[in-house]
């Protein structure tokens, strides 16, 4: 039965040992393993969380790239159209405003030419009717050798006139 | 094919056994008693013996600390001179010392001699109060050295470095986390687990180092002796009692949502049930480890009841096989007190939903 009885000095020591172990341990093993651990773990999660705000960031600015790549090219696009638009609006405008030059050079050739041609008319009117009165007079002159061949001649000319 | 080797080995080890079972047994069977032998090895002692050479005993001599009416009497166990049959008198201080079945016992005043009586019951001693380093204080004092080894380095690791450590470092932060995660949080919850993480871990790893220490050669059998399980017991059953909620305690003395006259049954059965749950860890603790110690002691008897070194064929491997085996219930028998600990105390610090 000495093997079941418990003897004092040997519970004494163990529960003396075991509790001084206990703080002991506490003190200089637990509370710093514990701490350590959780604080590594905490770390873990932190940096496992780290990362994934970073994946989003990244995402997100992926994103914001292709947004910005979208815009640009729109852009782009749009200065293109604009670009041509108004070479044509410039062509269109150069011809017109040749175009009106051209016409209006015409017409003051043509108001020119008018002029000079009635100049030249005016001209060529009254060389005409100098012409026409040498020789009318040197046709009287020579045929108005009487009366009715002056009235002939004289209405006849008239005639001619009125037909200028 | 693999069979042959084995079984001409088997045939010679038979032949070895009849051969010499014989011319032995006779003048040695009388000389070996087996229970002697397991309980000196199971039992504490004064001396740590660790084998004989020849005839001379090799063992550490450690302090012997009784106290009796009279005072203090304190010398080294090498001066009982490895004498248990109590024939030895040491005298101190006027007093005479003996040592019989390794218990110190303080003879009478005028007695010279220790004399029993019917019972075999020494008649003119007492036992004095003994406060010996015996083997098994000196066996848990070299646990607790081991442990002070072990991990105040592994805390230094935490201050050098958040990462993981390395080797040995490793192994036994892996154990600290089983301890937390499979046996503390799960048992006690997580709000309050973090106040009994010390309890906790202490036990585990002392049951465990004393546990694998037990088993080396000429070790003490620490964890298997009664005295030291209810040492453990009581602290657990002292957190249970001042930790306990009202909860907990209305539950023991006056269970709701029962009748009266039930309540009043149940109150001392719950009552009870308080202390056997502790006193149930001390029986399991103490009954596995000498049980384990009493299977191995005991195959190696084999060989000295049969008086056959024949046997030794087949009892070592046997006793190798159960010390492998204890190996594994050092672990598990660790992991079961402390499991059961933080359970019971779980139950004591539960705030239960009222119902």
């Amino acid at each position: 039965m000495d093997l079941v009885k418990p003897e004092f000095g040997l519970f004494f020591w163990q529960l003396i040992t075991i509790i001084i172990l206990i703080f002991l341990l506490a003190k200089f093993a637990w509370n710093p393993i514990l701490k350590g651990i959780k604080d590594r773990e905490d770390s873990i999660n932190d940096s496992l969380n780290a990362a994934e705000d970073a994946k989003k960031e990244m995402m997100h600015l992926q994103e914001k790239n292709q947004d910005m790549i979208k815009e640009a090219r729109a852009e782009r696009d749009q200065m293109l159209k604009d670009a041509q638009s108004a070479r044509k609006r410039m062509l269109e405008e150069a011809n017109s405003q040749a175009n009106e030059k051209a016409a209006q050079i015409i017409a003051k050739a043509q108001e020119t030419i008018q002029a000079d041609k009635k100049a030249a008319l005016q001209e060529i009117k009254s060389e005409v009717a100098s012409l026409s009165i040498e020789i009318a007079e040197k046709i009287i002159a020579t045929k108005l050798k009487d009366d009715k061949s002056q009235q002939d001649l004289v209405e006849r000319m008239l005639k001619d006139v009125k037909l200028n | 094919m693999l069979t042959r080797p084995f079984s001409s080995l088997f045939l010679l080890m038979a032949m070895f056994f009849l051969s010499t079972s014989n011319t032995l047994a006779n003048d040695q069977l009388d000389e070996f008693n087996p229970t002697d032998m397991i309980m000196h090895h199971i039992q504490d002692s004064y001396d740590w013996h660790f084998f004989d050479i020849g005839e001379t005993p090799v063992s550490l001599s450690l302090p012997v600390l009784l106290k009796t009416d009279k005072g203090w009497i304190t010398f080294m166990s090498s001066e009982f001179h490895h004498d248990t049959e109590g024939e030895y008198v040491v005298e101190k201080n006027g007093q005479k010392v003996v040592n019989y079945h390794e218990k110190a016992y303080v003879l009478n005043e005028g007695e010279s001699t220790l004399k029993f009586d019917a019972n075999h019951y020494p008649e003119n001693a007492i036992r004095p109060i003994d406060l010996s380093i015996t083997k098994n204080v000196a066996a848990i004092f070299l646990s607790v050295m081991v442990l002070l080894l072990m991990f105040p380095r592994l805390a230094k690791h935490y201050k050098k470095s958040n990462k993981a450590p390395k080797g040995l470092n490793n192994a036994l932060e892996t154990l600290v986390l089983f301890v937390r995660d499979e046996i503390a949080k799960p048992q006690i919850g997580e709000k309050k687990y973090m106040k009994f993480m010390p309890f906790l871990l202490t036990v585990f790893f002392f049951i465990w180092v004393t546990n694998l220490l037990g088993l080396l050669p000429g070790a003490a059998n620490v964890t298997g002796s009664i005295s030291v399980t209810v040492a453990l017991g009581l602290i657990t059953l002292i957190l249970m009692i001042f930790n306990g909620s009202k909860d907990y305690w209305q539950h023991i003395f006056w269970m709701p949502g029962v009748p009266v006259p039930v309540r009043i049954i149940l109150a001392p059965i719950e009552l009870v049930g308080l202390f056997i749950k502790p006193i149930a860890l001390m029986i399991r603790l103490f009954a596995n480890i000498t049980a384990g110690h009493i299977i191995i002691l005991s195959l190696i008897g084999l060989i000295f009841i049969l008086s056959s070194a024949g046997v030794a064929f087949i009892s070592v491997p046997f006793a190798l096989f159960i010390s492998v085996l204890e190996l594994l219930v050092a672990f598990l028998q660790a992991f079961i007190f402390t499991m059961l600990s933080a359970l019971f105390i779980g139950m004591a610090v539960e705030e239960h939903e009222h119902h």
